[in-house]
C-alpha cells in the first residue's frame, strides 16, 4: 500500500482527504504544518505529500524547497492542494518542484487522476 | 416529495421519446432533485403540478427543459485514464499505420456531454502536432443536450471542471485564465471539434463513417433493444478496422454481435467479422 502525508491546517480538509486517499487505498497520514510534515518525512519517508500553501508554523512553500534540498534518491511526490488558484501560484510551485497541483475545491475525481499522473495511482 | 405512479409515467415517456433512455426505478428517486430549480423556477409546488402543466401544452419550451434537467451530464477530461491511454497509445499507433495512405482520421465522441471528452483528443493531437504533420483529425462531439452541445462550443469551464482529469501544465498550455474563476480553452484547439446537437438513435452525423467511435457512459441509461439499436448504428458508421472505446463500466458483450473486444488492447472493441465471411468460413 502505498502512503500519502496529507499537510493542511485545516481538520476538515484533512479528514476529506483521508477519505478520499483510503477509498484508493492509501495508507494515510497527517500534518498540520510543514514542520510537523518534515519530521514526519524524516522518520517515514511517504510515496506522496498532500500539501497546502498557507500554514502556521511553515508554509507549503518553504516545506517544499526544504524537502527538495534533501536525500535526492528518496523524494516524494508533491501535489499541491491549496486554494490559490491563478496561475502565477501554480508556476510557482512546479518551478519549487510541486508534480501537481489541485485547486480547491476538488473532489475524489480529480484527486484520483492527479494521482494517477504523478504515477502512485 | 413523492413522485406518483401518473408523474413518472409521463416524465419516463418524454424522456424515452426524446432520448431513448428510460427511468428505471433505481434512479426515479432523482427526479425529483433533478427537476427541483426548474420547478423553484416556474412555481410549480410538486411534480403532479409540474406534469400536468407540461401535458396541457401551454409552454412549448417546458418539454425540453424537463429533458434537459433529466440527463446526467456528468463528465471529465481523460476519464478514466488508463483506457484513454490504450486508446491514444498502441491503438492509434495501429490505426495511424493503416490510414498511412489518406492519413485522414475522422473521430466521433457520441454524447460528448460538455465535450471534456472530445477536447482531450483534440489536446492529444495538438501535443503531437509534428507526429501528425500532414494529417487530417477530424473530430466530431455530438450530444442529445443542447445546453450541453452550447456549453462544449463556448470552451469555457469553472475552476472545478478544468482540473478534473487534466494535469496542471496541460491545463496551464491548453487554457486560458478569465476573469471570475472560469477558464477558457485555447482557440486552436476550441476550432478542432466540431460539436452538435444529435441524438443517438438517428443516423450517425455527417460524414457517417469514423475510424475511432467514443460512446461512453450514455448507453448504460437506454433499455436492451434500443441499446442494440444503437450498436447497429455504431457498426454502421465505422469502417471494418474502427476502434470502439466504451465507459469503464461497459462492454459490447451480450449486447450486440457487431463489435468484439480488441484482442490486442483489453477494454477496446473492434468490428466483428462480417456475418456473410464467418458462414463462408465455416
Ligand atoms: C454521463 S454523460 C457521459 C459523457 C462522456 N461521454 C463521458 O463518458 O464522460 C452522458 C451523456 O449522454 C447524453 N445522451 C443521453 N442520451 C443521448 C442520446 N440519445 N443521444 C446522444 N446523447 C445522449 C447525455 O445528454 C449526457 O451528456
Amino acid at each position: 500500500m502505498k502512503t500519502c502525508l496529507v499537510v493542511d491546517d485545516s481538520k476538515v480538509i484533512r479528514k476529506v482527504a483521508r477519505h478520499i486517499l483510503e477509498t484508493l487505498d492509501f495508507t494515510v497520514e497527517e500534518a498540520e504544518d510543514g514542520r510537523e510534515a518534515l519530521s514526519r518525512c524524516e522518520v517515514n519517508m511517504p510515496d506522496v505529500v498532500l500539501l497546502d500553501w498557507n500554514m502556521p508554523v511553515m508554509g507549503g512553500m518553504e516545506f517544499l524547497r526544504t524537502l527538495r534540498q534533501g536525500d535526492h534518491e528518496n523524494q516524494p511526490k508533491v501535489v499541491f492542494c491549496t486554494t490559490e488558484n491563478d496561475a502565477a501560484h501554480i508556476r510557482a510551485a512546479i518551478d519549487a518542484g510541486a508534480d501537481e497541483y489541485v485547486m480547491k475545491p476538488f473532489d475524489r475525481e480529480t484527486l484520483e487522476s492527479k494521482l494517477q499522473i504523478v504515477g502512485v495511482a | 416529495m413523492e413522485l406518483s405512479d401518473g408523474a413518472a409515467r409521463i416524465l419516463s415517456a418524454l424522456l424515452e421519446s426524446r432520448t431513448g433512455q428510460q427511468l428505471s426505478v433505481s434512479r426515479r428517486w432523482r427526479i425529483e432533485t433533478a427537476l427541483q430549480s426548474l420547478m423553484r423556477e416556474r412555481k410549480l409546488p410538486s411534480l403532479d403540478h409540474l406534469t400536468a402543466y407540461l401535458a396541457s401544452g401551454r409552454e412549448p419550451g417546458l418539454a425540453d427543459a424537463v429533458v434537459e434537467a433529466l440527463l446526467n451530464n456528468e463528465t471529465f477530461f481523460y476519464r478514466d485514464r488508463p483506457a484513454f491511454e490504450l486508446l491514444l497509445g498502441p491503438a492509434l499507433s495501429r490505426l495511424r499505420e493503416k490510414r498511412e495512405g489518406e492519413k485522414l482520421l475522422r473521430i466521433w465522441s457520441a454524447g460528448c456531454s460538455t465535450g471534456q471528452e472530445a477536447y482531450s483528443l483534440a489536446m492529444h493531437f495538438a501535443e503531437q502536432k509534428l507526429r501528425w504533420q500532414g494529417w487530417t483529425i477530424e473530430l466530431i462531439g455530438t450530444d442529445v443536450s443542447r445546453s450541453a452541445i452550447e456549453k462544449a462550443r463556448t470552451g469555457l469551464y469553472t475552476q472545478f471542471e478544468v482540473q478534473r482529469g487534466l494535469a496542471v501544465m496541460q491545463m496551464i498550455r491548453c487554457f486560458e485564465e478569465c476573469p471570475g474563476a472560469t477558464w477558457r480553452i485555447s482557440p486552436d484547439l476550441q476550432r478542432a471539434v466540431n460539436f452538435q446537437v444529435h441524438s443517438l438513435v438517428e443516423p450517425p452525423p455527417h460524414p457517417g463513417r469514423f475510424d475511432i467511435i467514443l460512446c461512453r457512459n450514455v448507453l448504460l441509461y437506454f433499455p436492451a433493444d434500443m441499446r442494440r439499436r444503437v450498436f447497429d448504428r455504431l457498426a454502421q458508421a465505422s469502417h471494418e478496422d474502427s476502434i470502439l472505446m466504451l465507459g469503464a463500466g461497459e462492454t459490447v458483450i451480450g449486447q450486440t454481435s457487431h463489435f468484439i473486444s480488441d484482442s490486442e488492447n483489453r477494454g477496446l472493441y473492434i468490428r466483428a467479422p462480417r456475418p456473410q465471411a464467418m458462414r463462408a468460413a465455416s
